[in-house]
């Protein structure tokens, strides 16, 4: 697809996604992604597919549903509150959400796209058998519709 | 009741998160003059009407994972939409977030 998003992360923290995963198997992990994204900045024109945005540092959370932990996450107000804080004070945004899918494909669920938010990109890691798969990421299309795929770039080099 | 929502209309801020923020001129916050929470955001997304779908339903309702607050109280603890507002209090919306495989 030519009118892709992209999101930079480092190598580490791609892979401290994945062992978060393996971690909570077979119950679902999730977490904040924060980094920055060129749109917040001021006097630019919001256009998602020319800003540049780099996941920075992880927020690692605990998955709130004690019910159906195997196929659902939930974060509280207060968890998104606590991601915000520990973003502004490293001087960056919450600019989306990681959460795994634990013996199930890196794809998002129609129960993921109707409690998604629009902008934040977020990222999916399939784990099989207690073993890190594929990951992806989407972000929610302006109409609530659909996701559309998003680019994961890792940059080889420690995050700034 | 509605005479005297009238009566009592103040300014209130209104905080806009992030992921909104691309559809309201990227600001991170705007002043409104309401006299309850529902009057507040009825003006925000008369503004900027893209983020109308993006807070309510279809049918016009408040979807299940916004969370709004006046001042720290989430208003679901309050009187929802009709809870009133008086001059100076701030509104927050903080999205709730999840999602699983099936």
């Amino acid at each position: 697809m030519a009118d892709e998003t992209t999101l930079w992360i480092s190598h580490h923290l791609a892979e401290k996604i994945r062992e978060h995963g393996a971690e909570t198997y077979p119950h679902e992990c999730c977490g904040a992604l924060l980094g920055r994204d060129s749109s917040l900045v001021a006097g630019t024109n919001y256009d998602a597919q020319a800003a540049s945005r780099e996941i920075l540092s992880l927020f690692p959370l605990i998955n709130r549903r004690d019910d159906s932990p195997r196929n659902r996450f939930s974060l509280t107000a207060d968890d998104v509150r606590d991601a915000e804080k520990a973003a502004s004070a490293q001087g960056l945004e919450v600019v989306g959400w990681y959460h795994s899918h634990p013996d199930h494909p890196a794809r998002p669920s129609e129960y993921d796209r109707d409690h998604a938010w629009p902008w934040y990109s977020y990222i999916i890691v399939s784990v099989q058998h207690g073993a890190p798969q594929d990951m992806t990421s989407w972000r929610l299309n302006d109409d609530r519709r659909e996701f559309s795929h998003e680019g994961i770039e890792i940059r080889h080099r420690a995050a700034v | 009741m509605a005479t005297q929502q009238r009566r009592n209309r103040m300014p209130v801020k209104v905080m806009i998160p992030t992921p909104l923020r691309p559809y309201a001129g990227k600001r991170d916050s705007a002043e409104f003059k309401a006299a309850t929470v529902g009057e507040a955001l009825t003006h925000l997304t008369t503004q900027f009407t893209d983020l109308r779908k993006h807070l309510f339903t279809e049918d016009g309702k408040l979807r299940s994972f916004v969370n709004v607050y006046v001042n720290d109280e989430d208003i679901r603890y309050l009187a929802s939409e009709n809870t009133p507002t008086k001059d100076g209090d701030t509104i927050s919306i903080i999205p709730s977030i999840a999602g699983g495989c099936r």
